[in-house]
Order: structure tokens, then sequence, then C-alpha cells
């Protein structure tokens, strides 16, 4: 089914044009993946799901862009507030909050009086069990999460969109501070969470792409030049521009 | 733009060329032992089977290296794909030809049992078969991987009509024909095979340009 559909949607950053008649249709409860070259519109695209760009001055859209057939663009989601909750977004570098492990989590859920006190252990159980880190820090919950490893770092943010039930989980290059294998096992983690998640993610790494993928979509200049299954994408691209850039000809 | 990939890349298709042309040569010598009755032909075949299982060993480390190294994506990933399965196509057609020498061996051994008509002619379907199917992959020439194609349902037909004439004209009629008789029958069925293994590499050119998978999917054409 359908979870996030854009129909010619465009974007400025005042006169400069970087998205271009984008017209997709993501499934949910899939991973899609989005390649392309350094200033391609990739990570702009990923921000106009929770309408992050809205922060950055002389931005301008148009056309239209639907989460569960709701227009995030205009009136569905006036409430930017509850955009995010249902978008939540994971970054390049890893970025705890100077608090403890616990508080991290919950933090999301204080904010918006998402639960009731009581419920918070229970939920950063539940959201430290989804990201594999319970085992090694229910013992240590009221550590100051600056202390941890990056990659455990990386799923605590991960813990921490979670805790706040979003549908859909945004990752922009969420493995490009990890190393080899703590990426591996963040991969991992993402096949896990897209049994309850929709996911996006953004990356330069092709290997990663074809690795945790169900689709994929190719950006250049702003347009998305093909879309489909990551298998087709990486074995049989129907565009040049795609075979060009994923065979490392682009250049 | 030029890789240092693409330099690798050109360095796989010469060695299929290089494969397929001395695959080539077997094919034409082991059918012209048997046309001529020359022992020696048979023999030269024989000997060169085993540089070609070398070059089939070569070739499929050089692709796995260039996968574990390279880890290439869509024409380049199709045309390794190609060549692995290729090398391997090619290394039974040699086979084959040593089959047909062995048969030629034991054919020389007897007085003949008719003039060679029909064979020579699917021989020569065979040997044009193998050809086009490498030129096709050299070209990258889709259209001629289709009549590759087409025509093993050709060597088909004259190895059924052959086969026929061989057990009901000479070893219904004649038993003592069997032991010249047998050995042309299995001779046609490996030129035929022969015929399969070109179709398998046309196939394969096809999926390399079109990332069209026709292999038993004849409807795809």
């Amino acid at each position: 089914m359908s979870k996030i559909i854009a129909k010619d949607l465009n974007l400025w950053y005042g006169a400069f044009h970087a998205l271009k008649h984008i017209h997709l249709d993501f499934d949910e409860r899939r991973i899609t993946a989005i390649i392309g070259p350094s200033g391609c519109g990739k990570s702009t695209l990923l921000r106009v799901f929770n309408r992050m760009n809205d922060l950055v001055e002389g931005v301008r859209m148009k056309g239209e862009v639907l989460i569960d057939d709701k227009s995030i663009l205009d009136g569905g989601f006036n409430d930017l507030v509850k955009l995010r909750k249902k978008v939540g977004m994971v970054f390049q570098r890893p970025n705890p909050f100077p608090l403890s492990v616990y508080e991290n989590v919950i933090f999301g859920l204080k904010v918006h009086h998402l639960a009731k006190k009581n419920d918070f252990d229970a939920i950063v159980q539940e959201s430290l069990e989804s990201v594999l880190l319970w085992n090694d820090l229910k013992d240590k919950l009221r550590k100051n999460a600056l202390g941890l490893s990056l990659e455990q770092k990386q799923r605590l943010c991960i813990a921490r969109t979670i805790a706040v039930k979003p549908d859909i989980v945004l990752m922009d290059e969420p493995c490009s501070a990890l190393d080899p294998q703590a990426t591996l096992k963040i991969e991992e983690l993402m096949q896990r969470l897209k049994k309850e998640y929709t996911i996006v993610i953004v990356t330069h790494n092709m290997q990663q792409a074809a690795r945790v993928s169900d689709d994929t979509g190719f950006m250049l200049l702003g347009e998305l030049i093909e879309f489909g299954k990551t298998v087709e994408i990486f074995t049989a691209p129907k565009d040049k521009r795609t075979e060009d850039y994923i065979t490392g000809r682009y250049g | 733009m030029e890789r240092i990939f693409d330099e690798e890349l050109k360095q796989l298709r010469q060695y299929i060329l290089t494969m397929a042309s001395l695959v080539e040569e077997a094919i034409f010598k082991s059918v012209e032992a048997l046309k001529q009755r020359d022992k020696s032909l048979a023999e030269a075949v024989i000997a060169s089977d085993k540089k070609i299982d070398e070059l089939e060993n070569k070739i499929d480390e050089f692709c796995l290296d260039l996968i574990a190294l390279r880890q290439p994506v869509a024409q380049d990933l199709r045309f390794i794909t190609m060549a692995m399965q290729s090398d391997a196509d090619l290394e039974r057609m040699a086979d084959l030809a040593v089959d047909i020498a062995q048969r030629a061996e034991e054919l020389i051994a007897q007085p003949p049992l008719k003039p060679l008509i029909d064979i020579p002619k699917l021989a020569e379907i065979a040997q044009k078969m193998v050809k086009e199917a490498i030129d096709a992959f050299i070209n990258k020439d889709v259209e001629l991987a289709k009549k590759v194609m087409l025509a093993d349902r050709e060597a088909d037909a004259l190895r059924d009509l052959v086969q026929k004439e061989l057990i009901y004209d000479y070893m219904v009629k004649d038993g003592t024909t069997a032991p010249r008789a047998v050995p042309l029958i299995l001779v046609t069925r490996h030129l035929e095979r022969i015929c399969d293994h070109a179709t398998n590499i046309a196939e394969d050119v096809i999926y390399m340009t079109e990332a069209k998978m026709v292999r038993h999917h004849p409807e795809k054409l």
C-alpha cells in the first residue's frame, strides 16, 4: 500500500530549482533508498517528508506530497509537531542529547506529552529492545548517552525516534560516521525495523543501498531519474544515466 | 569515463575469445577427423582439451576476483556472469569435440558404413552456430543471437533424420552394422549438443545486452 506519494513536486531554494517535477510512490513497510551524486537533491527530498526544509530561508515548494493520502504541504498536517511524530528522522552524525540514556529515549514522549509517566519504563525497554541495546544498557540507563560508542549512540537515536511510534523513519546517511562492523549492525537493524516502519534512506554508499533496500530511486540534478525495485536497478537499470552512475562511469 | 575496471573487462573478453577460438578449432578438427578418417586429427583434438579446461578455470577465477574486488553491478555484472556461464558452455563443447574424435577413432578402425552426407551437414550447422554465437557476443549483436537460437531447430530436425536412417535403414535391417552405426548416432547426438551450447551462449548474449532472460523463455524473444 502507498505510504508516501509525491505528485509533480518542485522545490526552490531562492532561485535555485532543487527538486524538479518529482513523482513518486513509496510503499509501506519497505526500505526505499535514494541514491545520487552530491547536490542531486536526495537529502532535500528526504527533508520534504517531514518538512525539515521549512527551516531553510527562502524555500518554496509546489506540487503535492501525501502521507497516508493526506497532504503534508497544506491542510492535512498544519501541525508540524504531529507530522514529525509520524515521520521520524535519523541523522548522519549520531546526535544524542547530553542527557541520560533513559532521558534520551523518552525525550520526544515528554515534549509531546505522548505517554504517561507510568508508561515510560516500559517504552524505554521496548524501544531499546527494538534497537538491540536493552541487554547492553539496561543497567546503565542513568549513564550519560554521550559516553556510548558511536554505534550505540546511533542505535540510541533510532530508539529515540521510534519511541514516539512514528510510521515512517527517514535516515540521512545513517552509517557514514560508523565503521564497517557498526554499519553492518545498523543495516541488520533496519531490516528488522521495516516489519513495522516504512524506512527511507539517503545514502552515498551504493553497496549499502543494494544491501538494505527493497526499492531504489536514482536522482540527478534535482530529478528523480529512475525508481524501481533495487534488484532491478542494480542488475538492469533502464536509464543510461542510472547505469553510468551505479557502474561508476558517471563523472 | 574510462575506468581501470574497463581494462580488466577487456582482458576477460580476450580470454573468452581465446577460449572460443580453441573450441572452434577442436570442433572443426573432430569433424574433419571423422570425414577424412584421419587418426592424427582425432588425437590432436583429444590432446587440446587440457588447455581448454585450464582456460575455463582461469576465466572463472578471474571472474570471481572481479566480483570480489570490483563489486560489479548492471551491465558489468551481467557481462561477468555471462562470461562465467559461457566458458562452461565452451568447455562442454570442447568435451563433445573430444567425444566426436573418440567416435572417429572407433570408426576409422572399421570399414566405412556409408558415405557421410547428412552428418557433415549437421556439423556445418553446428560450426556456424558456434561461430555466430561468438560473433554475437563480440559485437553485442542481439539479432545474430536470435538467429543462432532459431537455427537450433534445424539441427534438431537433422539429428532426428540421421538417427532414424541409421536405426531403420541399417541396424534394424542388418544387426551387424551396429558397431559402425552406433558411433555415428552418437556423433549426431554430440553435434546436436554442441548446437545447444551455442544456443545457451546466444541466450546469454541477449541477457548481457538487453537484460532479458530468454533462457527457457522463447516467448520473450
